[in-house]
């Protein structure tokens, strides 16, 4: 499991996978990298990249959730509206001058503090590959000031590797510090991306860390790598919330740059299981079926017609809810009209968003084909 | 031109509301009360105020019977007998809300309806059905009460309270005022998270997205108040006042932090240093307080000794009042303002303003508690509710203040995000026991998951939080500061039209003065 990631988008993730802590990806109680170099380990901790963490949601999940967006996607969604969750920074810099605020500079060099010094001192370390899951041929990030941030967006926007310099490498306990203050408000967390299975060792100690302290975790997951991998991740999160983004092995290549064998494997598995919370499908429509369906009238008519849908639909949604229903899970399945916020241009020019009649429709089928519940958002 | 021929001309306001008015000009010509002239002052300031009680007390502000008592015996003086199904208890309770004394002429508060009905449910094998909900007939005639209490009682500050627990009629009542779209009854949810379920706490919030009620009332922090106090049981009434049952508050009167910081302080000149706060806390603030004080004294003394009122009503001689069970209100508003004044933070935006947990927020606690301190120490003459103590109560304003907050919640525009704004907040609430509310208006995509709610709720209330309303944005009932108007009616007054509830003009004055359709959506 260590080493180079796989599928099409190439992510280099260092986390060796599930284990006993300790091994060549851990730091010590202090937060310092030891890369398995020896020294006073005490307890140690794998490390997490993590995106952006969210102290209080109310749509990733029941009630409201702190989320943890992991860095770092093995799927290239055409419709993904966090794309800079999809990579680990290379350290580029040409996000510095992007930055209206002042708040990247070089690596090494800046004002970049605190949680961040310890990824970001020893830029040696993590180019060998050890103690970052941003793994190795890549420079140090820029140094990132969080006080001087205006979350703007703009240095996403400019990383032309689908990164951000923002990305932070934390403990599963640091990583729930930020939120410590929210607890009381919290029904749990949810741990999303990116890809949060590419970091089994952090995603399983985030999951055990929250739950000591009375918050479940839900995992948001693509799918992408079998689950049954992962015994850890399985017995520590209290359910999961799984993509099928095309049910035909080659439209969900071309749709997501993956193939779906172990997403179907593992919607069978979660849901055989009791585990599955919520298994969600993005309906898109083709941009160029829209052309040719926009005279008075036909649009409604052509948004029926396969021809005009980015993958097939209905065969998604039947056999979707075919699984749920011979599994007889409870879970519910929720269609998600595609919508172009925050999607990459080139990518939003081929797709279209879907009417809600079309949505509702198909929303019929999956009750009809066995959904427990079905949600249309 | 003539006030009372002006009235009568009034082409907006129903015969009712002219009653009222009426009575209320008549009232204005009577001068009983005993105001030395640093009280006047402070009233012509707009520093104390007593929110159109009129010049001369003749009955509490806020009665809350003993509706309990009243069911079990019945009323000599209504010729009510003991209701013995639910049919004859919505009757007898329809049948005493017209004499409950206030200052709108119309209850404010309606008692705890699942409380009170869920025996004559319990009692009745015919009132439940499959699944333990109402039967058909109870259920309709729970219906015909609700829309009864909105008909009879056209006023935003008529509330009745429902739980903690979850029971058949106050799962009833909550399916029908999501759908009813009806302004009265207001509504609390006295919750407790041991005794809630939270299915029944689920039902309440998504109930709220849709009716603006009920709102949350943080019942764990008001019953161990009011049994300290010996003032249990409480209820929620009016807006969201806290009061023993029973009994009720004889006056309300508030003190206006916003108007006194502007006169004490003037324009904002940069932060207040230690001495200056000590200054402000011990002259004008220390002033203003014994004045409103005083003034609740001489209300208390006239309402008690000369009025009449507890020698005179039937509530009191059927026991379904007593005077030992009349507190009085200190209700104070702008906070907010007045702790910006002493942070010298005058522009908005500045991360010291009030409601970001900086110094406005520190020094609007050390208000807060100088005010809690000398309230605490104050005794009223003739009242021994509570030993004479004087209840704080966080006051919502009025339709003709401008720019002054209510109570002490943050500036609507100024909000923040809703997580930082529920701690901030709590603090504040805490000294509140005769109540403090705050409102907050979600995204109509909040109703895909009113768990959101229950969870804000929780951890509000587990920081200290004493009272949470909420709404969806696109919802036509709207909490303005503590009671809820239909926007709808708010456009058909500004037409020129009557309507009904009196509270609706009220409503539009309060929007038109405090952005309230402004505040941010969560």
């Amino acid at each position: 499991m260590s080493g180079a990631g796989r599928g099409p988008g190439g992510f280099p993730h260092g986390d060796p996978g599930e284990g006993p802590p300790g091994g060549s990806h851990v730091v010590g109680p202090r937060g310092g990298p030891t890369g398995g170099l020896g020294g006073d380990l005490g307890e140690a901790r794998p490390l997490g990249l993590l995106a952006r963490i969210l102290p209080f949601s109310a749509v990733d999940g029941p009630g409201n959730r702190a989320v943890f967006f992991l860095q770092g996607c093995d799927f290239d969604c055409a419709y993904c509206h966090n794309p800079e969750t999809r990579a680990p920074c290379s350290g580029c810099g040409a996000c510095l001058p992007a930055c209206p605020a002042g708040a990247l500079s070089p690596a090494g060099g800046g004002s970049g503090a605190g949680a961040l010094a310890f990824s970001r001192g020893a830029p040696g370390e993590a180019a060998a590959g050890r103690g970052d899951p941003r793994g190795g041929a890549q420079g140090a990030p820029p140094a990132w000031d969080r006080g001087r941030c205006r979350d703007c967006g703009a240095c996403a926007a400019a990383c032309p590797h689908g990164s951000s310099p923002r990305a932070r490498l934390l403990s599963a306990e640091d990583a729930l510090a930020d939120i410590e203050r929210f607890r009381p408000f919290l029904r749990g967390i949810t741990v999303s991306g990116g890809e949060c299975t590419l970091q089994p060792a952090f995603l399983a100690s985030l999951l055990e860390a929250a739950r000591a302290r009375g918050l479940p975790g839900l995992v948001d997951t693509n799918g992408g790598r079998p689950l049954a991998a992962f015994p850890r991740v399985l017995r520590a999160a209290e359910g999961f919330m799984l993509d099928v983004k095309a049910w035909n092995p080659a439209e969900h290549l071309a749709l997501a740059g993956a193939d779906n064998g172990p997403v179907l494997e593992n919607l069978r598995l979660l849901s055989g299981s009791g585990a599955l919370f919520e298994v969600r499908t993005v309906l898109a429509l083709r941009a160029g079926a829209s052309a040719a369906g926009e005279g008075r009238g036909v649009g409604a008519a052509s948004e029926d017609d396969p021809a005009a849908w980015a993958f097939d639909l209905e065969e998604t949604v039947r056999e979707t809810a075919a699984v749920l229903r011979a599994a007889r899970s409870r879970a519910r399945y929720r269609l998600i009209r595609y919508r172009p916020f925050g999607v990459r241009p080139d990518r939003a020019a081929a797709l279209r968003e879907p009417g809600e009649a079309l949505a509702a429709r198909l929303a019929a089928l999956a009750r009809e084909a066995g959904a427990a519940e079905v949600l249309v958002s | 031109m003539d006030p009372v021929l002006d009235l009568i001309r009034d082409k907006t306001l129903t015969y009712r509301q002219k009653l009222s008015a009426l009575a209320r000009a008549g009232e204005d010509r009577a001068a009983p009360l005993s105001i030395p002239p640093a009280v006047q002052a402070l009233r012509e300031a707009g520093v104390v105020c007593d929110l159109h009680e009129g010049p001369a007390p003749y009955r509490p502000r806020y009665v809350l019977p003993d509706y309990a008592a009243y069911l079990e015996r019945g009323s000599a003086f209504l010729r009510v007998e003991p209701p013995r199904d639910l049919l004859e208890a919505v009757f007898a309770l329809l049948a005493l809300y017209r004499h409950v004394p206030s200052i709108t002429g119309y209850p404010v508060w309606l008692g705890d309806l699942d409380g009170l009905l869920e025996p004559f449910v319990l009692r009745d094998p015919a009132a439940l059905g499959l699944g333990g909900e109402l039967a058909p007939a109870a259920e309709q005639a729970l219906r015909l009460f609700l829309e009864q209490i909105d008909r009879d009682n056209p006023d935003s500050f008529c509330h009745a309270d429902l739980g903690p627990a979850s029971t058949a009629v106050g799962r009833a009542v909550l399916r029908h005022q999501a759908k009813a779209g009806r302004a009265v009854p207001n509504l609390s949810l006295r919750y407790d998270p041991g005794l809630t379920p939270d299915s029944f706490a689920e039902a309440a919030a998504a109930c709220a997205l849709d009716a603006a009620k009920p709102s949350f009332a943080n019942h764990r922090l008001f019953q161990a108040e009011f049994e300290a106090l010996g003032l249990a049981p409480y209820a929620i009434a009016s807006c969201y006042n806290g009061l023993p049952v029973g009994g009720g508050s004889c006056t309300l009167v508030r003190l206006n932090l916003a108007a006194l910081a502007a006169r004490a302080l003037g324009p904002a000149a940069g932060p207040v240093d230690e001495a200056a706060l000590a200054a402000f806390l011990s002259g004008p603030l220390a002033e203003a307080v014994q004045a409103t004080l005083s003034y609740i004294d001489e209300r208390v003394r006239f309402l008690v000794e000369e009025s009449g009122f507890f020698e005179s009503s039937f509530l009191a001689a059927e026991g379904l009042v007593s005077l030992g069970r009349f507190t009085a209100m200190f209700g104070l508003v702008g906070l907010a303002e007045c702790a910006n004044a002493l942070a010298g933070e005058g522009a908005r935006g500045s991360a010291g303003r009030f409601g970001r947990g900086g110094p406005a927020d520190a020094l609007g606690l050390r208000v807060l508690a100088e005010i809690d301190r000398l309230v605490a120490a104050h005794r009223i003459p003739g009242l021994s509710a509570a030993g004479g103590r004087c209840l704080l109560h966080a006051q919502v304003g009025i339709d003709t203040d401008r720019g002054v907050s209510p109570g002490v919640r943050v500036p609507i525009g100024e909000e923040p995000p809703l997580h930082e704004h529920l701690l901030c907040s709590a603090p504040f609430q805490a000294p509140f026991v005769a109540g403090s509310g705050d409102v907050f208006a979600f995204e109509p995509t909040a109703r895909a998951n009113p768990g959101q709610i229950v969870d804000a709720v929780k951890g509000f209330f587990a920081s200290g939080g004493r009272y949470f309303s909420c709404y969806a944005a696109d919802s036509d009932l709207v909490r303005v500061t503590g009671y809820l108007v239909k926007r709808s009616e708010v456009e058909r007054l500004r037409q020129g039209e009557a309507v009904a509830n009196g509270a609706t003009a009220l409503g539009m004055g309060a929007m038109d003065n405090l952005g309230v359709l402004d505040r941010a959506r969560r």
